[in-house]
């Protein structure tokens, strides 16, 4: 791994908005900045949400797993409990659909000069974890570990080394994305 | 360059380039593409400006310092890199209501700006609370195979497609 590269502060900022600058650029192209496809996406009228994000995952899964069998990256899968994934996840949903921005599609959508995004979406994205941060003591010792299941990634809860589960993976995704055009979606 | 003009590209190739970044951020930055933790930083920065020290002792922000950082500068990014792309495609334009939004519940900047701010207040909270957004989860986490992740955009998606429902099919409808 480029341990040197990754310890050196400074490059690693200047690397981070170049990611950015890139991410933002393709979210953009995508339309994925736009409040009008990610609440087509919910309403099922307009599948380029779903497309783009299938298609990362795909290429990303391949390409990640590869880097790390020749040992060139490590993974970093988030912590997870019932407790925090379930209800987090359906509080995020609500918002998305409330918002029709989610955190990186709402920086999108003030680059693209989208005010509601700006006012509405940043400022109230902002609100809302530092809410968390201040219900976070409480939420800790009650809800957030209840029913913790780690850090634990699909190969391991199957038990097998991961090359059994990416490929069959990636081939049903995009089995998925052929069936969404044979649908003419 | 009139590819670069273009307004949009197939979702297909963002996609696999969206993917292809990710490998990159993980090769050179040991970091996985995400945006939620640079809102939490944010807050805590802005909490800081009142507070002082003392907002940095809340433990969330022990934990997550309210600091710039790798992801920070993504965010920023982001803004300047869609930028970039809506300029050279004609449509940077500054708007307050979205065409979809104007379409049921009328043209009014007040009613969307206040219906974006509870939406976003959900997304702060919920983001945090389930440790990550989209981007974190829904990409960055799925191409792991993290299981968490798996089930985050699950509720992520079944959440959000129940209240756009609830919205436009019926208090829209």
């Amino acid at each position: 791994m480029l341990t040197g590269l990754h310890s050196k502060k400074g490059a690693q900022l200047a690397l981070g908005l170049l990611a950015g600058i890139v991410f933002g650029f393709l979210l953009q192209k995508g339309g994925a900045t736009q409040y009008d496809v990610i609440i087509g996406q919910l309403l099922f009228e307009d599948f380029t949400v779903v497309k783009i994000m299938l298609s990362a995952v795909v290429v990303g899964m391949i390409g990640v797993h590869l880097l790390r069998s020749l040992g060139l990256a490590q993974l970093h899968p988030k912590q997870g409990s019932w407790g925090s994934i379930l209800i987090g996840g359906l509080l995020f949903g609500c918002g998305f659909a409330t918002l029709g921005y989610c955190p990186g599609t709402v920086a999108g959508a003030v680059g693209n000069g989208h005010l509601d995004a700006l006012i509405g979406g940043v400022g109230g994205i902002l609100l809302g974890a530092w809410l968390f941060a201040v219900l976070y003591p409480r939420l800790q010792a009650t809800i957030l570990n209840k029913g913790d299941f780690g850090d634990i990634t699909l190969p391991q809860l199957l038990k097998v080394n991961a090359w059994y589960v990416v490929p069959p993976a990636a081939a049903g995704l995009v089995g998925l994305l052929a069936l969404l055009e044979w649908a003419g979606l | 360059m009139e590819w670069l003009e273009m307004s949009r590209w197939s979702p297909y190739l963002v996609g696999a380039g969206i993917g292809l970044l990710s490998c990159l951020t993980f090769l050179l930055s040991d970091k996985p593409l995400g945006c939620s933790t640079a809102f939490a930083r944010s807050s805590g920065m802005i909490e800081r400006i009142f507070r002082g020290r003392k907002a940095s002792l809340r433990p969330y922000f022990q934990k997550f310092a309210p600091v710039v950082d790798w992801e920070w500068t993504l965010v920023v990014g982001v803004i300047i890199g869609a930028a970039i792309s809506a300029k050279l495609s004609g449509s940077l334009a500054a708007t307050w209501v979205p065409d979809k939004w104007a379409d049921t519940f009328g043209p009014a900047a007040a009613p969307r700006l206040a219906v974006a701010v509870l939406g976003g207040i959900l997304m702060g909270l919920g983001s945090r609370w389930a440790g990550g957004c989209t981007s974190g989860h829904g990409i960055s986490g799925t191409l792991q195979l993290a299981a968490s992740s798996w089930l985050a955009v699950a509720c992520f998606f079944a959440g959000g497609v129940a209240v756009a429902m609830l919205i436009f099919h019926v208090l829209g409808g």
